[in-house]
């Protein structure tokens, strides 16, 4: 069955993949914060029409 | 700080809004023909003709009518148009629809590259209808979901690596540096798929040839199943589940107007999640010739798995706290809501048929289907549409035409789910409970196979389809609803949005001033993309040595197929019969009963690809050889409803029309001695003169068998003269020596039973 080392070998490069990524988050502040992502998703970011005049 | 101005791409949206809401109605209706055909075998025969006398066609035509299209309503061929119009299609676009949308709001930017955006709108389009046109004509490897032939994986490859690119770029423009959670599964989502779809579609061609594309699996048997059931599972996770996931965590606040419960949790949702499911696949085979620690290991994950999935369910329920009663007013949430529900039904459903005790009830069954379909009409099919009755007013600046319509869709497609499932449901149990029943003399209660399906599509099996049939109505109401939304209101191309730009300062934390803006971005796209190629690499590298050196059998008697069989087999795989009907004799007592001895892992070493299936709405077949006359295969292809009244098999006439295309047999050969398979330079040399021997000894023994189809042969051939095409030279015969040829190499003698290919030696 050496398709199992071939596969346990792609999960866990794709767990790796996951983990770098996860690493990168933590160290880039990602999960620092977790009350403010949740509300600020919220927000429109419309722009203003009368803004653009001033 | 700086305020930019910049545009938000609607256009691309709305296509893929179009996109979604036109695959997802052919989706549903292939859904509702297939259904109808599990009950209503001889549809095919009422729309194109057939030769009993009390079926009168639409267009009066004979057999000859059916014959002529060459199987293209087979129901194998259109349940695999279903599926990928279902997961690729439908759900894929809808996952896009709301990823194009979100994930330019949420980094308050513009979608990296317009241009990547067109490419991988009208790439996945083509892939779709490609895929339609392709398995209308027979083109397909079998594999589940991934049945699509090489120029397909490619384009979908392809496409799926600009998608990825053009997400990665909006990522780097973006103007708000934290990724909401949203994005997380999104690029979960792209990674996964894009070494699941690589690894599990490693075929080799026996051609250049577009027109005709065929290939082989590089995999074999038993490997080719656990790599199969990897990707199967995970098409599952990663395809159905963390996308609508992402969905969930943007579209459920935004329509709630209220932030998540809790976004600690959601984060540690995605990454326990993604980490878990890739290990869950082997749960598929449960009891098949599988070595049992890696069943183990399946389970054990698919167990874990429970944790992470409701606590992200109940993250998605928990949002609308204090905002229930607006749940009653608003068809948006309700969607929501019931999708959300189902999600944790589904979820719970998997790990409990993962377990060895209810798997033994549940696989092969029906209850498989009502699994996956609490899932995809749940949990998919409504998150999507609470998406669309959210986004369409959102991007044509109006209220949604009527609220009342789309209450009117929540409810009858609700009912279409229940009366899906749980009809099948009780199918499902009904007939894995019957295949289990003795007699107290030991011999099965039910011990012809047919009684075991005729119970379930006299009231089942058309409650089913009704169920579908109501879902596609609800379909429908949508299309009305958006598209009188669409007419009332106005569309704007490039929508303006403002927000300050990002300062940089991650880098230069680190490592002081400079210009790091080149710095920055490139190393990292580069790193991924050279990941991407020299996983690819690698893996075209590493794959043939691992593979095919295990390739070795160990059961002695099993040699590889005759060329007629080969070329039979691939008439099995063209006609999608590995559908209905499983190769997988589990060692229960009652499947060794009635099937013969269960299936050994050294039987399939030659399989390119394995053809186990997942699903017995026909007998097993794996010791179909030498079962049933040749002469009885005959007529039950010609129509098997003649020799097995009741049944819900499908007319194959165009396998005794036609005649066998024996010009590939060469390459098809030289392709598999690529992949391992021992052909000698004999075999080679005596092509022609096997195929014939094998090819007449069958007719012969069918014209013994029926003096009056020989007969009716050879007055055939007086009449055509010239172009007559003996029986011996149609493709039936092929597809005869095939099933007749199947689990017979060990049937004969003892075998070691404990034996276990590529174990080391």
């Amino acid at each position: 069955m050496g398709i199992i080392i071939l596969m346990v070998i792609a999960s866990v490069s794709l767990a790796a993949v996951f983990l770098a990524l996860f690493l990168w988050g933590a160290k880039k502040g990602q999960f620092d914060e977790d009350e403010s992502p949740a509300v600020r998703m919220l927000m429109d970011d419309k722009k203003v029409k009368d803004k653009i005049d001033t | 700080m700086q305020m930019q101005t910049f545009k938000y791409d609607n256009k691309i949206v709305k296509y893929f809004l179009y996109a979604t809401i036109f695959w997802a109605i052919m989706a549903f209706t292939f859904g509702v023909l297939v259904a109808t055909l599990k009950f209503f075998p001889e549809l095919p025969d009422y729309i194109f003709g057939s030769d009993d006398g009390s079926i009168r066609s639409l267009f009066g035509g004979g057999i000859e009518g059916l014959a002529a299209t060459n199987g293209k309503m087979g129901f194998g061929r259109l349940r695999m148009i279903h599926t990928t119009f279902a997961v690729f299609a439908f759900v894929g676009n809808g996952f896009f629809l709301g990823a194009y949308y979100s994930m330019q709001r949420l980094l308050k930017t513009r979608m990296g590259s317009d241009l990547m955006s067109w490419i991988h709108f009208w790439g996945w389009q083509l892939f779709i209808a490609l895929s339609l046109v392709s398995f209308l004509y027979g083109f397909n490897t079998s594999k589940e979901y991934a049945e699509h032939e090489w120029p397909l994986d490619i384009l979908i490859a392809v496409v799926w690596i600009i998608f990825g690119a053009n997400m990665l770029k909006t990522i780097y423009k973006r103007r708000v540096r934290h990724l909401y959670v949203a994005i997380w599964f999104y690029l979960g989502t792209w990674t996964a798929v894009a070494m699941l779809h690589i690894f599990n579609n490693l075929e080799i061609p026996i051609s250049w040839s577009l027109a005709a594309p065929k290939s082989y699996s590089l995999y074999a048997g038993v490997q080719d199943a656990l790599v199969q059931w990897w990707y199967g599972h995970n098409a599952v996770a990663f395809v159905l589940t963390t996308p609508i996931l992402g969905l969930m965590y943007y579209f459920v606040p935004k329509a709630a107007n209220r932030p998540v419960f809790s976004y600690k949790l959601s984060i540690i949702h995605f990454w326990s999640l993604i980490f878990v499911y890739i290990w869950a696949g082997p749960h598929h085979l449960l009891y098949t010739s599988l070595p049992a620690w890696v069943q183990a290991v399946g389970t054990g994950f698919s167990i874990m798995l429970l944790a992470p999935s409701w606590g992200g369910m109940l993250n998605g329920l928990l949002t609308l706290r204090g905002a229930w009663d607006r749940v009653r007013e608003e068809p948006v949430l309700k969607f929501f809501v019931v999708a959300i529900t189902c999600y944790g039904m589904a979820t719970f459903e998997g790990p409990m048929l993962a377990t060895k005790t209810l798997n033994k009830i549940g696989h092969f069954t029906d209850w498989v289907p009502a699994h996956v379909h609490v899932g995809t009409l749940g949990w998919n099919g409504f998150m999507i549409f609470g998406m669309i009755y959210w986004l369409a007013p959102k991007l044509f600046n109006t209220k949604l035409a009527s609220n009342k319509l789309a209450n009117a869709h929540f409810w009858i497609a609700t009912l279409g789910i229940l009366f899906w499932v749980i009809p099948m449901y009780v199918a499902g149990w009904t007939q894995g409970l019957m295949w289990q029943q003795f007699n107290e003399d030991g011999t099965l209660k039910y011990g012809n196979f047919l009684q075991t399906v005729t119970i379930l599509k006299d009231w089942l099996y058309p409650m089913r389809a009704f169920g579908g049939a109501l879902y596609l109505t609800g379909g429908v109401l949508l299309v009305i609803n958006v598209w009188r939304t669409i007419r009332k209101g106005s569309y704007i191309p490039n929508e303006e949005a403002e927000a300050p730009a990002l300062v940089k300062i991650s880098s230069a934390r680190k490592k002081g001033e400079g210009a790091h803006t080149w710095l920055e971005r490139m190393p990292t796209l580069l790193t991924i993309l050279s990941f991407v190629a020299v996983a690819i690499g690698g893996a075209v590298e590493i794959i043939p040595t691992i593979v095919v050196k295990s390739n070795v059998p160990t059961i002695a008697s099993v040699t590889p197929y005759t060329p007629l069989e080969l070329e039979g087999r691939d008439l099995f795989i063209r006609e999608g019969c590995n559908a209905c009907h499983t190769q997988m004799i589990r060692p229960f007592r009652d499947e060794v009963k009635r099937y013969g001895e269960y299936s050994k892992p050294g039987e399939y070493v030659y399989d390119h690809p394995f053809l186990w299936g997942s699903q017995r709405s026909g007998p097993d077949l794996h010791r179909e050889g030498g079962k049933n006359p040749d002469a009885w295969h005959y007529k039950h292809m010609w129509d098997p409803r003649d020799t097995s009244p009741g049944s819900i098999m499908p007319r194959y006439p165009w396998l005794i029309f036609n005649k066998l295309d024996r010009s590939k047999t060469d390459i098809k050969m030289k392709t598999m001695v690529k992949l391992g398979v021992p052909y000698q330079e004999e075999d080679f040399d005596s092509i022609t003169p096997s195929m014939n021997k094998q090819a007449l000894a069958i007719e012969q023994s069918i014209f013994e068998a029926d003096s009056k189809l020989k007969e009716r042969y050879e007055k055939e051939a007086k009449e055509k003269g010239d172009n007559f095409v003996p029986l011996r030279d149609r493709e039936i015969v092929a597809l005869i020596s095939y099933l007749q040829r199947l689990g017979t190499d060990i049937s004969t003698e003892q075998t070691e039973t404990t034996t276990i290919i590529g174990t080391g030696k």
